[in-house]
C-alpha cells in the first residue's frame, strides 16, 4: 500500500503496463483443427449431394420417357368379313368376344402404309409394330357397341414397346438388322406415320391405371398404387392407435420397473429386426394359421403394421418425453387426474413428434419390399383389386418386379415407377413437415 | 402412532377453541427418495389464514415437505412418506382420500412460471372446467376475472386474454400460474419459492400480493431470501439437513432465535 502513495513515489508518470511474454496456448494448432474439421463437415456434405444427385439423376434421366408412349391413330375399318364373318353375333355372344381384331388392327396399318394384303413378310412387319394389347381394346369397343362393326372409326392404340423404344431413341440403329428388335423397314414406316401425324407420344395415362402385363406398353403401376394404398390405410388405422396408447401407457402410466425395463429393450430391439423376419412372421400367422389370403393386401398392411409399430412407439416415446415435467407439475398441482394431465396437456405438445414419427413410419413401410415377397405379393396380378382382401401388389415389388424384366421398355417403367415412389415419398414427408409446423404454431 | 395422532387431532379442536386454528398438522413426517432419506421425523403445524415460510440452506428438506402437503411427492417414482399429515383433521395419506380432491383444496405455485402453452383466459380458467366450478359461460368469466383481479394481474390483461400465456413476462407468467392457483378456491396455497426467477419489482408485486391472498387463503410459502421471509410471513419455520430445527413466530425468529443454529443460519454464517 505504502509504495503508491505519492509522497515515496519520485516518479508519479503514468506508463503502459510491460507486456510479460507471450506464452504458447497453442492458438495456431486449434485454429487448424477447427479448419479440418469444418473441411471434413463440407466434404462429407459434397459427397452425400454428390451421390443424391446421381441417384436423382440416373432416375429420372431414364425414367421421364415411361411418362410418355407412342401411340398410332388411325381410322380402323371394323370388317364384319374378319370379325363375324357368317353373322351369328346374335345367336352367339361369345363370338364377338372371341373374334381375330388383331388382324383387324393390323389390316388397318397396313392399308395406311401401303402394303399389300398377299405382302406376308410386310404384313408380319406390320403387326410387329402394333401393341397386342390392341385385341382388348378393340374386343371392348365391339362388345359395347356392336353397331360399329361394318363401319370405320378412327382409333388410337398402343404402338408396340420396340417401336415406342425405337420412337424414344432407345434402339440403337447402327446395330445391324438382324441383330435388332426392330427392322429398317419398320423404322422407315414409322418415320412415315410420325410424319403424318399419325404416330405421336401423348401422355402415359396407362402407367398409372394398368396391372401387370407381359407386354411392357402396356403394363402399369395401377394395381401396385392401389395396393399401396391399402396398406397404408391398414398400416394407419392400426399402428397409430395401437403405437400412441402403448407409449402412452408405458411412457406415462406404466411403472417403472424391470417387466417395464425388458419391454423397453424389446421394443427397441424389434426396431432393428430384419424387416424381412417380420415377413416370416406374417407368413406364419397371418397366411398359414389365421388363413388369411396370401397376395392380399389385408396381409401386407398387417405385416407392414407390425414392422411400424415400434418406431411409432419409439418416436412417441420420445416425444412425450421432450414435454417438459413443469407442464405435468402444473396441471396434476391444479388437480387434474393423470389422464386429463396427459390428454389436455403432454399429449396436444408432444403431437408433432408423434405426427412426425408416424409418417417417418409410413414412409418406411410404403417402401417395403423384402416382407412382401414373402407373403406372396410378388405376383402378376393384371385385375386391380376390389378390396383389402383380394390380390394386390405394392410399388416397391412392382419396381424389383420390373427390374427383373428383359425387354428395353421396362428399364424406362422401373425408372419411371421409382419416380412415382420417391414423389410419394415426398409429398408424404412435406405432409409430416407441414402438420409439424401447423401443430407448433399453437404454442 | 395412531394414538399420537388422534391425540393430535384432539390438539386441533383445543387450539381451534384457543383462536389459533390450525389448518394442516404434519406429524413425525419422514421422506424417503428409495434407500435416501430426506426428512427426519418433522412435526410442523400451518396456521389457517397465516402465511408460513419454510427456510434453509439448499437440501434442507423444505421443498420436499411443502410437496408432501399436496402429494405432489406421489409423482416421484421411489418416494415414500411415512407419519401423518392432516387437512382439516382428514389424514391426507388416508387411501380413501382422493389426492384429485386433495389438490383441489392445496394448490400450488411453482418455482419456475409454468403456465399452459394456451390463452391467459384458457389458462385461468382450465382448474375450474375440469372440476366443473363454472355451470355456464358467464360464470367462467367472472372466475377468470375474479382470479385475475386477485393475482392482480386483471388491469394488465383485461384487453389480451385471448392471447398466449406464455407471451407475458416472467413476473406476468407468476402472477397468472397464482390466478390459476386461486380459480380454483383452494384453502391452502402452497408457492416452492415463487420469486427465484423474477426481478426486484416483480418480485414486490408477488410479495404484496401474498399479503392480500392471506386474507382468504392459507400460504406456505418456501424462500431462499431471508428477506422475503422477514417481509411477507407471520411464522417461520427452519429446516437443516432434513430436520426441523425451529419454528416461530417470524418476529421472534429474525431478533431472537431459540436455535443457535437458526441463528447463524440467519447471519449468514453457512448456507
Amino acid at each position: 500500500m505504502s509504495q503508491v502513495s505519492p509522497m515515496s513515489s519520485t516518479h508519479p508518470a503514468i506508463g503502459i503496463a510491460a507486456r510479460p511474454e507471450r506464452r504458447d496456448i497453442g492458438l495456431g494448432r486449434r485454429y487448424a483443427a477447427e479448419r479440418r474439421f469444418r473441411l471434413y463437415g463440407m466434404a462429407a456434405v459434397a459427397f452425400g449431394l454428390l451421390f443424391l444427385f446421381l441417384l436423382l439423376f440416373s432416375v429420372v434421366s431414364k425414367g421421364y420417357t415411361a411418362f410418355q408412349q407412342t401411340m398410332i391413330t388411325i381410322p380402323v375399318e371394323f370388317s364384319a368379313e374378319i370379325i363375324d364373318k357368317n353373322n351369328e353375333r346374335a345367336s352367339n355372344p361369345q363370338k364377338l368376344v372371341s373374334a381375330n381384331y388383331p388382324v383387324v388392327a393390323r389390316n388397318a396399318l397396313a392399308r395406311v402404309l401401303g402394303v399389300a394384303e398377299d405382302d406376308r413378310a410386310g404384313l408380319k412387319a406390320v403387326n410387329g409394330m402394333i401393341s397386342d394389347s390392341v385385341r382388348v381394346q378393340l374386343r371392348n369397343l365391339v362388345t359395347a357397341n356392336p353397331s360399329i362393326i361394318g363401319t370405320t372409326q378412327t382409333v388410337t392404340f398402343l404402338a408396340h414397346g420396340d417401336l415406342d423404344s425405337a420412337y424414344k431413341g432407345q434402339i440403337d440403329l447402327t446395330v445391324p438388322e438382324t441383330s435388332r428388335k426392330v427392322s429398317d423397314r419398320q423404322v422407315g414406316w414409322m418415320n412415315q406415320l410420325a410424319e403424318s401425324g399419325a404416330l405421336a407420344k401423348h401422355f402415359n395415362t396407362g402407367l398409372f391405371v394398368n396391372g401387370a402385363s407381359s407386354r411392357p406398353e402396356a403394363a402399369g403401376v395401377g394395381v401396385a398404387l392401389i395396393g399401396s394404398l391399402y396398406m397404408m390405410l391398414i398400416v394407419l388405422a392400426l399402428s397409430l392407435p395401437i403405437g400412441v396408447a402403448a407409449s402412452i401407457y408405458l411412457e406415462e402410466f406404466a411403472p417403472k420397473n424391470r417387466f417395464t425395463d425388458l419391454i423397453e429393450v424389446n421394443i427397441n430391439n424389434l426396431a432393428a429386426v430384419p424387416s424381412i423376419v417380420y415377413g416370416l412372421l406374417g407368413l406364419a400367422v397371418f397366411v398359414n394359421f389365421a388363413g388369411f389370403p396370401r397376395s392380399a393386401a389385408l396381409v401386407g398392411g398387417l405385416v407392414l403394421t407390425l414392422m411400424t409399430l415400434p418406431t411409432i412407439i419409439i418416436a412417441t416415446r420420445a416425444a412425450l418425453k421432450a414435454v417438459p415435467p413443469s407442464i405435468r407439475s402444473a396441471a396434476l398441482g391444479l388437480g387434474a387426474s393423470k389422464m386429463q394431465t396427459v390428454f389436455h396437456h403432454v399429449l396436444p405438445l408432444a403431437m408433432p413428434g408423434i405426427l412426425t414419427g408416424t409418417i417417418i413410419g409410413l414412409a418406411h413401410a410404403l417402401g417395403e419390399t423384402a416382407p412382401l415377397l414373402l407373403i406372396g405379393m410378388v405376383a402378376f396380378v393384371a385385375d386391380v383389386p376390389a378390396t383389402p382382401m383380394d390380390p394386390a401388389t405394392a410399388l416397391p415389388v412392382q419396381i424389383y418386379m420390373w427390374a427383373n424384366e428383359a425387354e428395353r421398355a421396362f428399364v424406362e417403367r422401373t425408372s419411371g415407377a421409382i419416380i412415382v415412389l420417391l414423389i410419394f415419398l415426398i409429398l408424404m414427408n412435406v405432409g409430416a413437415i407441414l402438420l409439424r409446423r401447423r401443430f407448433e404454431r399453437r404454442w | 402412532m395412531n394414538m399420537m395422532s388422534e391425540a393430535a387431532v384432539e390438539k386441533v379442536l383445543d387450539r381451534k377453541m384457543n383462536d389459533i386454528s390450525y389448518k394442516m398438522i404434519g406429524k413425525d413426517v419422514s421422506v424417503y427418495y428409495g434407500e435416501k432419506r430426506a426428512l427426519y421425523d418433522v412435526n410442523l403445524n400451518v396456521r389457517e389464514n397465516t402465511v408460513t415460510a419454510l427456510i434453509g440452506p439448499s437440501g434442507c428438506g423444505k421443498s420436499t415437505f411443502l410437496r408432501t402437503l399436496n402429494r405432489m411427492n406421489d409423482t416421484i417414482d421411489g418416494c415414500r412418506v411415512t407419519g401423518r399429515i392432516t387437512l382439516d383433521a382428514d389424514d391426507i395419506y388416508d387411501p380413501n382420500i382422493d389426492v384429485v380432491e386433495l389438490r383441489a383444496r392445496v394448490g400450488m405455485v411453482f418455482q419456475k412460471p409454468n403456465p399452459f402453452p394456451k390463452s391467459i383466459y384458457e389458462n385461468v380458467a382450465y382448474g375450474p372446467r375440469i372440476h366443473g366450478l363454472a355451470k355456464a359461460k358467464a360464470d367462467m368469466d367472472a372466475i377468470v376475472e375474479s382470479s385475475l383481479q386477485k393475482a392482480g394481474l386483471w388491469n394488465e390483461v383485461k384487453d389480451r386474454l385471448q392471447e398466449g400465456g406464455t407471451g407475458l413476462s416472467g413476473g406476468q407468467q407468476q402472477r397468472l400460474c397464482i390466478a390459476r392457483a386461486v380459480a380454483v378456491s383452494p384453502e391452502v396455497i402452497l408457492m416452492d419459492e415463487p420469486c427465484s426467477a423474477l426481478d426486484p419489482i416483480a418480485t414486490a408485486k408477488v410479495e404484496e400480493l401474498i399479503h392480500e391472498l392471506r386474507a382468504n387463503f392459507t400460504i406456505v410459502i418456501v424462500t431462499h431470501s431471508m428477506q422475503q421471509a422477514a417481509r411477507v410471513s407471520q411464522r417461520t419455520a427452519m429446516f437443516h439437513l432434513g430436520n426441523l430445527v425451529e419454528e416461530n413466530d417470524t418476529d421472534k425468529m429474525f431478533t431472537n432465535p431459540d436455535d443457535q443454529r437458526t441463528q447463524d443460519y440467519i447471519m449468514g454464517r453457512f448456507g
